[in-house]
């Protein structure tokens, strides 16, 4: 198991987002997560990346407690993210976002940004880029790599930020609904990137609102409403399942 | 001739206190206590000159690290404090300094500190200041701490997210700004022969801030253009300077409605490279790298 | 004796209550720190003193005339200096009045001097004596006016429909939108409300202090918001006690502290900085516009 969320309850000013959820993420599988708007899928996701704490329960990264780590020290341990709402630095590059991306693989300080003789290019700033460059390219976008980020088409920017998480060589990343806005052939492009990550050994978790890709490329989906989880299966068990057939339904 | 002088040494005095706002601005934070790291450096430079003896180079670097080290001490309780408390922190702070200077009878309370030996090559110090920080800025701009800094000025969130250690970055920002501002003091310092508190009110710090946000403050050309604008053309122009401050105000306003990012943006930058490629005829595709 | 200091406190404090009060409003409304409200209680206390002096007419007509010209004032700033502003940067707001500070101040200065100007007697001072007390008619006439615009602000924001609307508004201008409240509208009335109860706080001052000076805004601002900030910012309630609390301490530290140096400048600078280092939400806490 490399991430393990054990009966995690999360309230806000008193009203309960997650009540005892528990999950096992395997490793280099895909893991869905699912479930109706509000049913406290980004909640989680918040816990895992450490944006806010768990009210009680614990969460273990490859069998280390990770609950109350300051976010970018579990970035560091190897938890790449993307967002909801695509978050990019807007008057930045491309290129340079995807560089952020390792910012805690790489260590040069601000003093040894200035004090240095030669004109050229340091070598970490080097490899930096051409890492950055890499990971373009990985997602196909070599070609806007200096253009403004707030720039790009929205789809684009939703490869950037996946490319930016995969900078820093994560061992899971977090996906949040990355299909959202995009038309059915960039979906079609999105699903062959997400397939390519996980080829690579990395353990993917999604949240995703679009089935046909959801039911396509993950080994396991969970399913969460109203704070808590109701089913966890394959593709196939959860097309099945009565009641998250019913909390879908119910919904919409 | 000597007053075209005087007013290019204001005006790289006013570069590096603009830079030294555009480097806390980087990540993100107003700092109003610009004005009071100025008074810092340039106290602590001038009891060095004065009162211990200390030759000129070190004692304005003396004043500018006392600076940063006030300004790293500041900076701590910023450790948990987001958005406008870190400009009531910096706003409080200035008053501080000032009513500190104002009641410290070593260096001669109100009346002011009078004695300070005169640097008569200030102007080559003070843009020798500048071409340093120009340095520094472009090769930041190119550097992992340099882009970390903009991310967390731009969402600190997701800064945070992507690993930046949000807090020490704007920590680090904080003071080495505090120390620009401080060594912006010592030079001032040691060309007016003396200082007293009125110097260093608010206002002042505030102008700092109009020079930089006028300017632009997506890149630090934005900083350097607005102080030398807005310290020549008043200059020159009489009904201006009779102005010039209500004109800060408007402009500020201004710019904040028309284009907040200020007169030199990236788009200026971009702009301008392309212009100048193709003028001398390379036209290369690559994106120039830093001195 | 301890009574006398505890009458004075109240006093002071209560003006103090009326500056946070407008901030917290425009804070839990806006979601902005008005740095220019200061501003408008200078502007406002001149305001008082020109309509005293010209027309002679006695306090209960030109306070509320003063209130009129002040909420105006604020009214042509929201309009001129906050709606125009585009929603995708977010220190423009703040950066915005802090140009509309510079015009006001330094305007003043041109119209009214640097210096003092003598507030004119806009009451006849009688001083009762209750047992070992003094006070004047001014104490009471300040202590009755701020408590009942506390008292009646209060109802309004608890019990009237424009109150629930602002409220509404507090909590989202999205959702007060859909629920069909006129969002700008009750912007404006923010404006206009938090300004007029500045103007009263200016006119105060001007009488008890006998003189005012175009500088009054940015001491009268600093203690507004480091009453914001003890009160916990938006938090309406928390002003008007926080208020108090900080006019009871400061008139207590003249009396406990040593008078060689003039503390009480810096004393509510580190109240403030003890607090957002230890309770950044304020000791009520923050919550937006509480009923």
């Amino acid at each position: 198991m490399i991430l393990e969320i054990r009966d995690v309850v999360k309230y806000f000013n008193g009203f309960s987002a997650l009540s005892d959820v528990g999950m096992d993420i395997e490793e280099k599988k895909i893991h869905a997560l699912i479930g109706p708007n509000g049913a406290g899928k980004t909640t989680l996701f918040n816990l895992i990346s450490g944006m806010y704490d768990v009210t009680r329960g614990e969460i273990r990264f490859k069998g280390a407690r990770i609950d109350g780590v300051k976010p970018y020290l579990r970035t560091k341990l190897g938890i790449g993210r993307t967002f909801q709402i695509v978050r990019l630095f807007g008057f930045m590059t491309v290129l340079e976002n995807v560089m952020l991306g390792s910012h805690c693989k790489t260590k040069a300080g601000l003093l040894k940004t200035f004090f240095r003789f030669s004109i050229r290019e340091p070598q970490e700033e080097k490899a930096t880029r051409e890492n950055a460059m890499r990971w373009l390219e990985f997602v196909g976008l070599p070609h806007q790599a200096n253009e403004i980020a707030s720039n790009l088409p929205h789809a684009d920017q939703r490869l950037v930020e996946i490319a930016r998480a995969l900078a820093l060589e994560p061992d899971l990343l977090l996906l949040d609904e990355p299909a959202s806005g995009m038309n059915p052939k960039e979906t079609e492009e999105l699903n062959s990137v997400i397939s390519k990550i996980n080829q690579m050994g990395k353990t993917v978790f999604l949240i995703e609102h679009n089935m046909e890709l959801v039911m396509g490329i993950s080994h396991v989906i969970s399913v969460l409403n109203f704070g808590g989880k109701i089913a966890e299966g394959t593709p196939a068990e959860i097309q099945g399942n009565s009641e998250v057939i019913e909390a879908y339904l119910g919904k919409r | 001739m000597d007053y075209l002088i005087s007013v290019a040494t204001i005006a790289g005095i006013y570069i590096i206190m603009a830079l030294s706002f555009y480097m806390v601005f980087m990540t993100g934070q107003i700092s109003l206590g610009q004005a009071g790291f100025m008074a810092i450096g340039a106290y602590v430079s001038a009891i060095c000159s004065v009162k211990w003896g200390i030759p000129y180079v070190p004692a304005v670097l003396i004043g500018g690290i006392f600076s940063g080290i006030v300004g790293l001490v500041l900076g701590l309780p910023a450790l948990r404090i987001k958005g406008i408390y870190l400009l009531l922190l910096t706003l409080g702070f200035g008053e501080i300094v000032r009513v500190v200077a104002i009641n410290l009878k070593y260096t001669g309370a109100a009346e002011g500190f009078p004695g300070i030996p005169y640097q008569k090559h200030t102007l080559l110090y003070a843009y020798g200041m500048v071409v340093i920080l120009i340095i520094f800025f472009s090769r930041l701009r190119r550097s992992r701490m340099g882009r970390a800094f903009q991310a967390v000025g731009s969402d600190e969130d997701a800064a945070e997210i992507i690993g930046v250690n949000i807090i020490s970055a704007k920590l680090l920002a904080f003071s080495v700004g505090a120390f620009m501002a401080g060594v912006g003091g010592g030079i001032f310092a040691h060309y007016q022969e003396y200082v007293e508190p009125l110097m260093f009110d608010v206002m002042h710090a505030i102008e700092f801030l109009v020079f930089a946000i006028f300017g632009g403050i997506q890149i630090f050309w934005g900083p350097i253009f607005g102080a030398l604008v807005l310290t020549f053309v008043p200059e020159f122009l009489r009904v201006i300077q009779e102005w010039r401050m209500e004109l800060y105000g408007a402009l500020l306003i201004v710019m904040m409605i028309v284009r907040p990012q200020g007169v030199i943006g990236l788009d200026t930058v971009q702009t301008l490279n392309r212009l100048f490629r193709n003028g001398l005829g390379k036209g290369g595709a690559e994106s120039p790298q830093a001195m | 004796m301890i009574l006398q200091q505890l009458i004075n406190g109240l006093m002071l404090g209560a003006t103090y209550s009326l500056v946070a009060i407008g901030y917290t409003l425009i804070f839990g409304v806006l979601g902005l720190l008005h740095f220019a409200h200061g501003e408008v209680l200078m502007a406002g206390a001149f305001m008082g003193l020109y309509i005293i002096m010209w027309s002679g007419l006695p306090l209960y007509i030109t306070l509320p005339l003063a209130m009129v010209a002040t909420g105006v004032l604020g009214i042509i700033i929201d309009v001129l200096a906050i709606r125009p502003l585009k929603k995708d940067f977010h220190l423009a707001p703040l950066l915005s009045t802090i140009g509309v500070t510079i015009i006001l101040q330094n305007l003043a200065v041109k119209l009214f001097g640097g210096y003092g100007t003598r507030f004119p007697e806009a009451i006849e001072t009688v001083n009762y004596k209750v047992g070992p007390l003094l006070i004047s008619s001014a104490n009471i006439l300040i202590l009755g006016v701020s408590l009942f615009l506390m008292v009646v602000l209060y109802f309004f924001i608890a019990k009237t429909k424009i109150g629930k609307a602002m409220r509404t508004v507090a909590e989202s201008h999205t959702t007060a939108g859909l629920l069909g409240v006129n969002v700008d509208l009750i912007v404006l009335l923010t404006f206009g409300i938090a300004s007029a109860l500045a103007g009263t706080a200016g006119v105060m001052i001007g009488i008890v202090f006998h003189a005012i000076t175009p500088f009054i805004g940015l001491t009268f601002a600093l203690k507004g918001l480091v009453v914001m900030l003890i009160g916990g910012l938006g938090n309406v309630v928390g002003a008007m006690i926080g208020g108090l609390i900080l006019g009871m301490a400061e008139v207590f530290s003249i009396v406990l502290l040593p008078t060689e140096i003039n503390l009480q400048d810096i004393f509510s600078f580190g109240i403030m900085i003890i607090i957002l280092i230890f309770k950044p939400t304020g000791l009520f806490g923050t919550r937006v516009t509480q009923g």
